[in-house]
């Protein structure tokens, strides 16, 4: 099993894999590319340290799981061009109660900021490119 | 006693080398540390890199001073930005 994909995020297959008849609470977050007011961001190109990628992601999900006894989490995270609008994450995650579902997801995608190596590249309108650096300012990209 | 570990570069990093990845040659006992300041000053372009920038050997985060061993696998990491 890969915690990445280059297709579309599918949810129905993560919920299935999270759901059983004593996890009354599923939590699902979904991160999207998002083009803000006055912006004119055509998609994101993403790309990562695969190895290092799945491993870590290992850790996380296996931390939530010591966390909150009981929940299940699973997450996809996307690799290549994602156009604005589509998933580049989705975590769920399932637990007896909502209070460990909701905290279990959060701790995964906050820990994913933090931790996981992934880069974005901006793609814009006008042909630019540029690396996103959530720690400072953009940098642009070589053409 | 020397030894050789394999450096890779991702994102902007790997634009600024030019390369995803490279054997380097170092001097051991040595860190994270070393091996960045070997890559800013031997492998071209590499000084266009910051002198502290997030590492990891073996695909786990490791901090500036972490010890590197022959046949480690160091990379250079950008500001992650997952999600």
């Amino acid at each position: 099993m890969s915690y990445l994909t280059k297709d579309p995020i599918l949810v129905g297959p993560l919920l299935a894999a999270v759901s059983a008849p004593e996890r009354g609470g599923t939590a699902l977050f979904l991160g999207s590319v998002r083009s803000g007011a006055g912006e004119d961001v055509t998609g994101i190109e993403y790309s990562g340290y695969e190895d290092m990628v799945e491993a870590e992601f290992g850790r996380i999900v296996a931390e939530a799981g010591e966390r909150w006894r009981g929940a299940r989490v699973e997450v996809r995270h996307r690799l290549g061009l994602v156009p604005v609008g589509e998933a580049s994450i989705a975590v769920a995650a399932a637990a007896p109660h909502r209070a460990a579902a909701f905290d279990a997801c959060r701790y995964v995608i906050e820990e994913v900021k933090k931790r996981l190596p992934i880069w974005k590249k901006e793609f814009h309108a006008d042909g630019t490119t540029v690396w996103v650096d959530p720690s400072g300012k953009p940098q642009a990209a070589p053409r | 006693m020397t030894g050789t570990v394999r450096v890779r570069f991702f994102a902007r990093y790997a634009e600024l080398v030019g390369r995803t990845e490279s054997d380097l040659a170092l001097a051991l006992p040595a860190t994270v540390g070393d091996v960045v300041r070997a890559v800013r000053t031997t492998v071209p372009g590499g000084g266009e890199i910051p002198e502290r920038p997030l590492a990891a050997v073996n695909l786990r985060h490791a901090r500036f001073d972490a010890p590197v061993r022959a046949g480690d696998e160091v990379a250079l990491l950008p500001p992650v930005a997952g999600g």
